[in-house]
């Protein structure tokens, strides 16, 4: 039931997105139309969901102090957190490498479709975020970082594909020359983020 | 003889350009207005957001990002001639997770009660694209000296958005500057007074309006940046 309550957190009351500002540069360049938006998420939601349990377990039995009790009790003092940028980081790089020769051998169409989307995940700030918040968090099962990183995957998700939606619209309508483009965008997000602040406070 | 021979080959190098020649002084100007990182190249936005609550926060934040992007652009463009280039960007992300690191530590040794608000942010600068985009577009192919004055004018372009939206939160959401309050307790509504904080500056959304709205100025004076 913890699990349920951490996806349905990470998709609306901690939105990466809209309450910490987590891939901002791929979601401002890509949100242009719904086609591109759609394939970024989807290949968001899926480094999310891999990266962060990977992560979750490198964490709690390699990095963490006293998480090196499993190899013998002399190493239970040994406290290897100042390596976990690197690790993580080298975590996500590789796996992001994975996922893309999978995809490339199995499913060439959806391969072509992300294109340039999916190496740049790698330095997508939300992913290594959410190894982070992970990490900061302390969450107390494999299930419950599972399911927090799909749950922010399904966020960001949420949040590029709503945005390209009302991109596509927008370019019909007369805002300020000045404003066009990048402005705009800046403040309907503002917008969408205090929406999303009505779902604060939800327990589940 | 071979005096002779150095010393020509010394007068071969001497025209070369001085330290601040204009091309030089250009690396540092542009990125602070007409290219600059996060207004016009919309990278690295994702702290310029979040931590600019407090000045206090979005200074030491700017400071480490310079930091950062300084020895990391001296660093890159020093080895850049031993770097394969299929794995540049794993060895570009090493060297930045390493300094990210020694920033971090040494963040929480000397300002812990900032660290702490800072959060996960400063492990995020690794994936900032705003460092990467520089260690690729610039150090991979410039020597030190104008990798180095590139690097400071980014950090620079990057450090005034984020200061100037981090003063008008901190304003209008606190009433503070630096943690100093500047409007008089008496003056609260609380106390009797006319003068209420607007709370929605410190809530998330603000910022990106904040930023809307700068973004909105600065094209208005300068009408060439005006997307079509």
């Amino acid at each position: 039931m913890e699990a349920v309550n951490i996806f349905v957190k990470g998709i609306f009351v901690e939105n990466m997105i809209f309450a910490y500002f987590l891939g901002m540069c791929s979601y401002l360049a890509v949100s242009k139309t719904v086609k591109t938006a759609v394939g970024l998420g989807a290949a968001v939601i899926f480094v999310l969901g891999i990266t962060v349990p990977i992560n979750y377990l490198l964490e709690n039995y390699v990095l963490k102090e006293g998480a090196l009790t499993w190899l013998g009790a002399e190493y239970a003092s040994i406290d290897l957190s100042f390596l976990s940028f690197i690790l993580f980081i080298a975590v996500i790089a590789s796996m992001v490498q994975l996922v893309e020769m999978i995809v490339e051998r199995f499913s060439p169409a959806l391969y072509g479709a992300l294109g340039i989307f999916l190496p740049l995940i790698a330095v997508n700030c939300s992913i290594l975020g959410g190894a982070l918040f992970m990490q900061e968090r302390q969450y107390a099962t494999i299930g419950d970082a599972t399911a927090f990183g799909l749950g922010s995957g399904v966020g960001w998700f949420l949040a590029i594909v709503a945005i390209a939606a009302i991109r596509e619209k927008i370019q019909y309508s007369n805002i300020p020359a000045p404003l066009k483009g990048l402005g705009i965008t800046f403040i309907i997000t503002g917008l969408m983020g205090m929406a999303f602040m009505a779902f604060m406070g939800i327990e589940l | 003889m071979s005096e002779v021979a150095v010393e020509e080959k010394q007068e071969v190098k001497a025209p070369s350009e001085p330290l601040f020649s204009p091309k030089n002084k250009r690396l540092i100007t542009d990125p602070l207005n007409e290219n600059n990182p996060i207004t016009i190249q919309v990278l690295g936005i994702c702290s310029a957001l979040a931590i600019t609550v407090q000045v206090k926060q979005a200074v030491f934040m700017s400071l480490s990002v310079l930091f950062v992007m300084i020895a990391g652009n001296w660093i890159i463009s020093t080895i850049r001639n031993l770097i394969p280039s299929r794995i540049r960007i794993i060895v570009q992300l090493v060297v930045v997770a390493t300094l990210v690191t020694l920033v971090d530590l040494t963040l929480k040794a000397y300002v812990p009660d900032v660290s702490e608000k800072l959060s996960v942010f400063v492990g995020l600068i690794i994936t900032y694209c705003i460092i990467m985009g520089r260690f690729e577009a610039f150090a991979m192919g410039n020597k030190q000296w104008p990798s180095i004055l590139d690097a400071l004018g980014n950090a620079l372009g990057y450090a005034w958005i984020l200061i100037a939206v981090a003063v008008v939160r901190e304003v209008f959401g606190s009433g503070a500057i630096w943690g100093w309050k500047f409007i008089p307790e008496s003056w609260m509504m609380s106390n009797g007074g006319f003068y209420m904080n607007n709370n929605l500056m410190i809530l998330p959304p603000m910022a990106l309006i904040t930023v809307g709205v700068i973004i909105w100025i600065q094209r208005s004076r300068n009408t060439n940046l005006i997307e079509a």
